[in-house]
């Protein structure tokens, strides 16, 4: 097999049945190396079960999931990570009290080769390690914008914006090639979408990231995506440049409803 | 001051205490006399600490609530018992296996493995079975968790009590309530010393002072490792943690055979000092004991630990059956204070839960998970379906 030329990530017929309900329904999908795609739809339209199939959280009932060219669809959550796919939650989840270094220090696991006996001797490779991972950490933390003050507070007691921040850092500490976004503008005000909107095209372009998003503020959206693909019911219903999907029929139907005729 | 430069202040301070208490713990012998009842309780107060402090690695650090870890006691004292006495007479003919044993254990049929070699073994084998006994608990969690280590904890303790009838090509397995005896007293082979409880308890308190060290070592370096960090991040949410890499069986595992091995040395530690393995030795009740260590001192937190496992113990072992035994007889009552010590263990823990239910000493992150209601936080995004399909 070969993933379809230039894209990162592909999906192909990928279909998840949760008792009797199907929750995504036979969707392809690709994602091009190097941009950001966003995934919309109305609640309940399937998006985070498709996100935790890309990751390994869920296995697909059918289909195929690639990723760099390698089959990805029934590989553990960890394995996909250590490929180099990252992804935040749409309802946060840090290790709640863990410092935010902590967790992105976790971040790193799978880039980290210290074992059981490796740690309990500490041998100069691990404590080199170590040291590497910390710095890492405080400088990803730096890039997404955490005061240096609130490295080492327990993650718990920082502000929600925060949070996301650490989140992000987390995410991005395991230097992956693919960056999964659920709902990541959930609960701010237009000026912090923004920026992270700018954030977000920043990563594409500094770090070389393939973004995918999963969103509702249509602000945000229509800016930054380069595709979008709008699931409603577990179907694809609508696929393509913002313009094109924005004048679709189907999906103004999905989300607001038929028209009378 | 900034918060790191606290930290680090909080650090040094911690690191002072630690030792004088190190330095008061090994000159403790040299106030009793050799063969001090005190004594007999602190040997048992350390290996109980060892325990506890195996015990809180699988459930302080990673979470994992284990209730059935008495059985990596009786698999170390029974590493002693196989291996330092009589028991297998006729292995080996009629001389006997010996490796670096004392020269009197050398005179005997059977196998004789050196002390120091058999705390090796006890830890092997603890790990080992430590791991098999976690495997059918990889897909669950919480209290279910809890019911199929209280089952192998049982599973153990009933071969160790009907394994006398159970014969291995000729040789019963563990001798039962009739227990395996005498077994080899502990031989330095370089400088030829030989411990005698008869005569001195000082060389096995200060044996157990040393295993304490060695597992307080590890408990530390382990914690502050990735290794640790991914115990906590799975304690903390199994998705998220292997959302970022952290593969989940295999840092369950490694958790559960850390925990027992520590627990299968203190137990090899603690057979060889009682010189007779008993079934006896290997009830449920003994599990919930070192739990109850685990939690009084506060979950995840070393030396919480260390003050819980002290303290339990030292009710236990002196408080209870030396001290206060009489004192019902002394308000005109007619029973001794033994025949109520699970009832003291009771209250105490009630006790503990309604003024402290952090523990004496709980961990930085314990304590703000309970004040202020934090902790690990059940996304939505995510189904329990998927922690099923995560661990496949």
């Amino acid at each position: 097999m070969s993933a379809g030329g230039g894209s990162l990530l592909w999906a192909e017929g990928v279909t998840k049945v949760f008792g009797g309900l199907v929750a995504v329904d036979g969707v392809s999908f690709e994602i091009p190396t190097g941009s950001i795609v966003s995934i919309i739809g109305p609640n309940g339209a399937g998006k985070t079960t498709f996100f935790n199939m890309l990751t390994g959280l869920y296995k697909p009932t059918t289909g195929r999931i690639f990723f760099d060219g390698a089959e990805t669809t029934r590989k553990r959550p960890d394995v996909i990570s250590s490929l180099g796919v990252a992804r935040t939650f749409q309802n946060i989840r840090l290790f709640a009290t863990m410092s935010a270094t902590e967790n992105v220090m976790v971040g790193q696991h799978s880039r980290m080769r210290a074992g059981l006996f490796g740690s309990i001797l500490r041998f100069p490779r691990v404590r080199r390690e170590e040291r590497a991972v910390r710095e890492r950490a405080e400088e990803t933390l730096a890039f997404v914008g955490l005061a240096p003050i609130r490295h080492e507070e327990p993650v718990a007691n920082l502000s929600y914006g925060d949070q996301r921040r650490v989140e992000i850092a987390r995410a991005l500490a395991s230097n992956p090639r693919l960056l999964l976004l659920d709902e990541p503008t959930a609960g701010m005000n237009p000026q912090e979408s923004a920026r992270l909107t700018a954030f977000m095209e920043r990563l594409r372009d500094e770090r070389e990231l393939t973004i995918l998003l999963i969103e509702h503020d249509m602000q945000v959206i229509m800016n930054v995506s380069e595709r979008i693909t709008v699931l409603d019911h577990g179907e694809k219903i609508s696929e393509g440049p913002p313009e094109q999907v924005r004048a679709d029929e189907r999906v103004v139907e999905a989300y607001l409803g038929k028209r009378e005729p | 001051m900034s918060a790191f430069a606290k930290l680090k202040a909080d650090r040094r301070l911690a690191r002072g205490t630690a030792v004088g208490v190190i330095a008061l713990a090994g000159a403790f012998p040299l106030f009793f006399d050799s063969l001090a009842t005190q004594l007999d309780t602190a040997i048992y107060v350390l290996a109980y600490v060892c325990m506890a402090l195996g015990l809180n690695i699988v459930v302080g650090f990673a979470g994992l609530l284990d209730i059935g870890y008495v059985a990596f006691y009786a698999i170390g004292a029974y590493s002693v018992g196989w291996l330092a006495s009589d028991h297998f007479t006729g292995i080996g003919g009629d001389s006997g296996v010996h490796l670096a044993a004392s020269e009197f254990a050398s005179s005997l049929s059977g196998i004789h493995l050196n002390f120091l070699l058999i705390l090796l073994a006890a830890m092997v084998i603890a790990a080992v079975l430590g791991a098999l006994i976690g495997l059918p608990t990889l897909r669950l969690r919480g209290d279910y968790i809890a019911i199929v280590t209280l089952a192998f904890g049982e599973i153990v303790g009933r071969i160790a009590l009907n394994g006398d009838s159970v014969s291995i090509s000729g040789y019963a397995l563990t001798n039962g309530q009739q227990a395996i005896a005498p077994v080899d007293q502990p031989y330095l082979p370089l400088v030829g010393y030989e411990f005698d409880s008869a005569f001195n308890l000082r060389p096995y308190y200060w044996t157990g002072l040393l295993l304490v060290l060695f597992t307080l070592f590890v408990n530390f370096r382990l914690r502050d490792s990735r290794l640790g960090r991914a115990w906590i991040a799975v304690r903390e949410d199994e998705v998220a943690a292997a959302s970022m890499g952290v593969p989940l069986v295999r840092t369950k595992l490694l958790a559960y055979a850390a925990g027992a091995a520590l627990g299968g040395v203190a137990g090899a530690f603690l057979g060889a000092y009682t010189a007779a393995i008993n079934s006896n030795q290997f009830q449920f009740s003994f599990s919930i004991f070192v739990l109850a260590m685990v939690i009084l001192g506060g979950l995840g937190s070393i030396w919480g630990v260390v003050a819980g496992a002290v303290a339990l113990a030292t009710i236990d072992r002196y408080l209870i059956p030396e001290v206060f035994n009489d004192a019902p007889s002394l308000l005109g009552l007619d029973f001794k204070l033994t025949q109520l010590s699970f009832g003291i263990f009771g209250f105490l823990l009630v006790l503990m839960m309604v003024l402290r239910p952090e523990g004496l000493f709980p961990e930085r992150r314990r304590r703000l998970e309970l004040a202020e209601g934090v902790g690990a936080a059940g996304g939505m995004g995510v189904g329990e379906e998927s922690v099923h399909e995560a661990r496949t």
